[in-house]
């Protein structure tokens, strides 16, 4: 399969990568050029492979329902580009008016 | 104990004298720093460190020394001077990843392997240089400039852990931290002349690892020998309830190993002292024909193929003479799908990357950019700012794989094939093979700028990347030199099974002996 | 009406908060209110190195709701990572499930059909995740304030299948939802504090039309009414559409609770692919069967099987067996005292009187109201037993909710307890004949609707004290 110019531009959206459109005609290129390499995989049957994930045996280990310290509002502050009130400031979305409106 | 000939020692060594009172570790950090200002560890010279505080650990080790007098434990790295790859998180020295979008941030928390190894009294001199967030196998893709092979300026020490390798091959610390998710241990100690390790996955707890992709991501390390990089992993080794995908497999002494024996009967009590180093680090028995009795070495065809670099070829021949001569037998094997890991491992690892390079947006922390239209161009100018080229374009196509009407002709076949390269290593160790031994690397060191074909260097890891997929430990060690340039032997063994791994490269470090460096 | 011509299909997305002490990834405590971004940890900021580790307790509590719904746990889940930017969501994806749920295939009862069976909503799975933070707009101009306290508090989403053909069977869903959710104490599921939010997905069809209509998605509701009345502004929109010759587009709309309007959402549509993945961090869940059934096994009454037994057991009329229900605590306050007093009608008439209403005033929860049900049913006991009068009884219980002192205290140090003997109340009665001489004379005389009157003078006099039937008994037997 050979990558487009526009799914560069659509996947570097999803990735919120500012693609300069110079560089877009290279990166299609680029990747297309690695993708070519992975066509080998679609010769390989894997129909017998099972689908379980995680490799080796056991369940995800739990931790107890109990409080631990976080981070300090010093280190969080010494670290962040903007902060406010304690609250970590970001420009508007620009299409933003409802206050509503979060996320899924 | 002098510190003069500090290059040469091992950190079993040092960890002795210092417990002794023959050194102090204030001596040891200063002959680290003074090896560094020597050879050229600094940023227009080798660009090994990208950042240290002499001051800073030449306290910390007077510290310690106040304890020692207090005669308190202070663990079997007393005094050895350590360096970390900039992608584990330590306090006091900054983690960049060697990411200009990263630059300048101080994790407020440390990497467990850091905690462990300082909990045994190790000091950190230095974080390492690297490629942005480990995505590379020269050191070249480092936003702060590429890292030199101590052994020739004008080559790579390979990556991605190329500043740790240079800081163990340029004498500057005996054990290093690196880490691992496609050979970027073993491919630089191999082009550096020096031992590096990737255990099994899951055998060091990756908290406090920045996260490249986390199912093939392991720490490894760095050693001038295979007993330092030994003492290393047992060191940070073991489950971490911060890490789920930590095992809790017991850790065995893997430093026995260099008795030659069988791992069942080195479970001996009176040799708990090498573990707690109180007593005389013993020199491993000189190689005799019964010091590999027993052990299956198994040699794959698909790593010797006839492309190989016939003076590469002609090393391992000679490695598996030694293995011969020491008692082991060497039997021709297969791993059949071992062809197809790049392109499982280039389809996997940008996929994961893709999503864990995600908080990289310039909200909370790090590099943000702000050209003031809202928040989308906030995120898209900080991250073209903030990541270079080759970390753009895995996290292109990790999104490519991963988006709608590709998952399963990319990702999941991937995930498949990943199983079937797994099956096969399981096949050869249930076959009776202890260890499979292969070349590390298909070249030796290349020259800086000598690759520009990013699939070109993609193919560095054809040796190494079937044991990160596979998830089993592996190790490099020097097996000589062609045309002046370190050439590392692969040695991979079954998961959990370092310590059969450690035994035959102590055996194949003390038979090849001063060999393994010409 | 072009609107009878649609059958209304509706599915709904429940999100609910699971009552632990901290996050689903990490040790920050899930208080709500706060101040800003304090609760968190670099698991919880998503800080370069940090690793999650899965919370026992939120796992307890989604297989109880699972259990509860009647779901299928399965006993292998993993968790997915579901990919996009918000300055909210911390790591720039979600920790969910996606192809392998916690549980699948449950339903819940809303009540009869016409023909008396029962009407049931499917429950297609029930999913564990976490929640993200909260973006401020209005607090600064231009900017977005965002605090991540809320970002990592575990959560269950429960999926609907598209099963509900009303807007008011969507609201007997979610109150029947929420009151099981109660009753197995997994979350507050309080809409108002956001531990409970619902998006609905919503299409129409021509009757007797087996293939669903093309959906939308409708959020932004804040309460049961609210998804009632969204859901109807939606289905007479789509309706409209048909009607007019138009075709339903699938996309996001928004409840505008002020307007009571709905409007396209602003995102984008197509702009959201989520490039699910297995989440490489954890480990796959796996629940172990005999851990399953014991949980199965300690599953609290459920408010159907309460509802059946609180009639049979206490005699009570649906419509009180409703009221007591309603809330788990309540209910088993009502019981509670009702075993102790031995009596269940009086038992309701002071729970749901006296109390809910002293608590109504003071907006205390029943869980830590001061008058315990022991305490009551002793009260309960002293009025039957006649110790006390009922209007007696009412004073003794307002001061045990000021003073916490049992009844038959109060009783005592107050004089309250009633009085039988005949000489003292024929002396209370002659005292008020005397008093009242007008009133009096005219009862004397055959006004008999007095005699009210004057034993309310007698119960005043003595304090609440005189036994009123044995005061009618004396004030008959004077007027003759």
């Amino acid at each position: 399969m050979a990558v487009t110019r526009d799914d560069v531009l659509h996947i570097a959206e999803l990735a919120r990568l500012g693609i300069d459109p110079a560089r877009a005609d290279e990166l299609t290129k680029e990747l297309s050029a690695i993708l070519s390499h992975m066509e080998v995989l679609s010769h390989v049957d894997t129909t017998a492979v099972s689908t379980t994930a995680g490799v080796g045996a056991g369940g995800t280990p739990l931790r107890p329902d109990i409080g631990v310290p976080g981070v300090s509002s010093a280190a969080r502050a010494s670290i962040a580009p903007v902060m406010r009130d304690g609250f970590f400031i970001v420009p508007r979305l620009a299409t933003h008016e409802d206050s509503g409106e979060s996320t899924a | 104990m002098s510190v003069e000939n500090y290059t040469h020692l091992g950190a079993a060594q040092i960890a002795s004298s210092v417990r002794a009172g023959d050194a102090s570790p204030a001596d040891m950090v200063r002959a680290s720093f003074n090896r560094a200002t020597e050879i050229g560890a600094g940023h227009d010279e080798l660009n090994i460190f990208l950042h240290s505080d002499e001051k800073g650990s030449v306290e910390e080790a007077e510290q310690m020394q106040t304890r020692i007098r207090g005669a308190s434990d202070i663990g079997v790295l007393a005094g050895v001077p350590v360096a970390i790859k900039d992608n584990i998180a330590s306090l006091g020295l900054p983690t960049t990843c060697g990411s200009k979008i990263l630059k300048g941030y101080v994790s407020p928390f440390e990497s467990t392997a850091v905690a462990r190894l300082r909990a045994n009294g190790a000091l950190v001199v230095a974080k390492t240089n690297m490629d942005e967030f480990a995505m590379g196998s020269s050191t070249e893709n480092s936003a702060f400039g590429p890292t030199r092979n101590p052994l020739d300026v004008r080559c790579v020490p390979g990556g991605s852990s190329g500043g740790s390798a240079a800081a163990v091959a340029a004498g500057i610390t005996p054990i290093a931290l690196g880490s691992e998710t496609g050979g970027s241990v073993r491919q630089p100690a191999a082009f550096c002349g020096v031992v590096g390790v990737k255990p099994t996955y899951g055998r060091v707890s990756r908290y406090g690892l920045v996260a490249f992709a986390s199912s093939l991501d392991q720490i490894g390390v760095l050693g001038r020998t295979v007993d330092d990089a030994a003492l290393g992993l047992e060191s940070i080794a073991g489950f971490d309830k911060m890490d789920s995908t930590s095992s809790d497999a017991d850790v065995p002494i893997y430093r026995l190993a260099a008795l030659g024996k069988p791992a069942p009967e080195a479970r001996n009590p009176d040799t708990e002292a090498i573990r707690i180093g109180r007593s005389p680090v013993p020199l491993p028995p000189p190689p005799g024909p019964s010091t590999l009795e027993g052990v299956v070495i198994g040699k794959p065809k698909e790593y010797f193929p006839d492309s190989l670099d016939p003076e590469i070829a002609r090393l391992c021949e000679r490695a598996f003479d030694r293995f011969r001569s020491m008692g082991a037998t060497v039997r021709d094997v297969s791993l059949p799908r071992s062809p197809l890991a790049i392109p499982v491992y280039y389809i996997l690892a940008p996929a994961e990357a893709s999503s864990n390079l995600a908080r990289f947006d310039g909200v909370r922390y790090g590099l943000r950019v702000d050209p003031g239209k809202g928040l989308k161009a906030m995120y898209e100018a900080t991250r073209s700012e903030g990541f270079g080229p080759e970390v753009t374009r895995r996290i292109l196509l990790g999104t490519y794989v991963l988006s709608a009407g590709y998952y399963d002709a990319y990702y999941k076949k991937a995930q498949a094939v990943r199983t079937l390269i797994a099956d096969d290593f399981r096949a050869v160790f249930t076959s009776g093979v202890h260890a499979i031994f292969t070349p590390t690397t298909p070249t030796t060191a290349f020259p800086i700028g000598a690759i520009s074909d990013p699939y070109e260097m993609y193919l560095n890891d054809i040796f190494t990347v079937t044991a990160n997929l596979a998830g089993v430990p592996a190790i490099s060690v020097p097996i000589g030199r062609v045309r002046r340039l370190p050439v590392g032997g692969q040695i991979i063994t079954a998961h959990f099974d370092e310590y059969e791994m450690f035994r035959v490269a102590y055996a194949l470090e003390a038979g090849l002996g001063a060999e393994a460096h010409q | 009406m072009s609107q009878g011509r649609y059958e209304m299909v509706v599915g709904l997305e429940v999100h609910v908060q699971l009552k632990t002490r901290t996050k689903a990834f990490c040790g920050c405590s899930t208080d709500f209110g706060a101040p800003p971004n304090v609760n968190t940890c670099p698991v919880c900021l998503a800080l370069p190195g940090a690793l999650p580790v899965l919370n026992e307790h939120a796992v307890e509590l989604a297989v109880r709701a699972a259990l509860g719904l009647g779901c299928r746990i399965d006993p292998i889940s993993v968790f997915a990572r579901k990919n996009y930017f918000y300055p909210d969501l911390p790591k720039g994806y979600q920790i969910s499930q996606f192809d392998q749920p916690l549980a699948v295939g449950g339903s819940v009862v809303i009540g009869q059909s016409d023909k008396g069976t029962d009407l049931r909503v499917g429950i297609t799975r029930l999913h564990m995740e976490e929640d993200a933070g909260k973006s401020i707009h209005d607090r600064y101009p231009g900017e977005t304030a965002i605090d991540l306290n809320r970002a990592g508090v575990p959560l269950i989403e429960i999926v609907s299948e598209p099963d509900i053909r009303t807007s008011a069977d969507a609201g007997s869903y979610l109150r029947t939802l929420k009151q099981i959710l109660q009753y197995l104490d997994v979350s507050d599921v309080s809409m108002e504090e956001g531990s409970l939010r619902v998006d609905a997905n919503i299409s129409v069809r021509p009757p007797g039309q087996t293939k669903l209509g093309t959906k939308t998605e409708v959020k932004n509701m804040n309460s049961f009414s609210a998804v009632e009345k969204a859901l109807e502004a939606e289905y007479a929109r789509q309706c409209g559409l048909l009607d007019s010759g138009g075709r339903v587009e699938q996309q996001t709309l928004l409840w505008d609770g002020a307007k009571e309007t709905i409007r396209p959402s602003r995102t984008k549509e197509g702009s959201h692919d989520y490039r699910y993945f297995p989440e490489p961090d954890l480990r796959p869940l796996m629940l172990d069967s005999k851990w399953v059934d014991k949980a199965r096994k300690d599953l609290p009454e459920l408010p159907a099987a309460r509802k059946a037994r609180l009639a049979t057991e206490y005699g009570l009329p649906p419509v009180e067996v409703e009221q007591l229900t309603a809330d788990p605590a309540l209910a088993e306050y009502f019981e509670e005292v009702a075993r102790a007093a031995g009596d269940g009608k009086a038992a309701y008439n002071w729970v749901m009187g006296e109390v809910q209403a002293t608590l109504r005033s003071s907006g205390e929860k029943i869980g830590l109201f001061r008058v315990r049900p022991a305490d009551l049913a002793q009260l309960i006991t002293l009025v039957r037993d006649g110790t006390i009068s009922h209007t007696a009884g009412k004073r003794v219980f307002t001061q045990m909710v000021e003073t916490g002192k049992p009844a038959a205290q109060i009783a005592a140090d107050e004089g309250l307890v009633q009085v039988g003997d005949e000489s003292a109340i024929a002396t209370w009665v002659d005292e008020v004949l005397n008093e009242h001489p007008d009133e009096a004379a005219r009862y004397l005389a055959g006004e008999k609707k007095l005699q009210g009157v004057l034993v309310g003078f007698v119960m005043k006099k003595s304090k609440g004290r005189a036994d009123p039937k044995r005061v009618n008994q004396l004030l008959s037997s004077r007027g003759g």
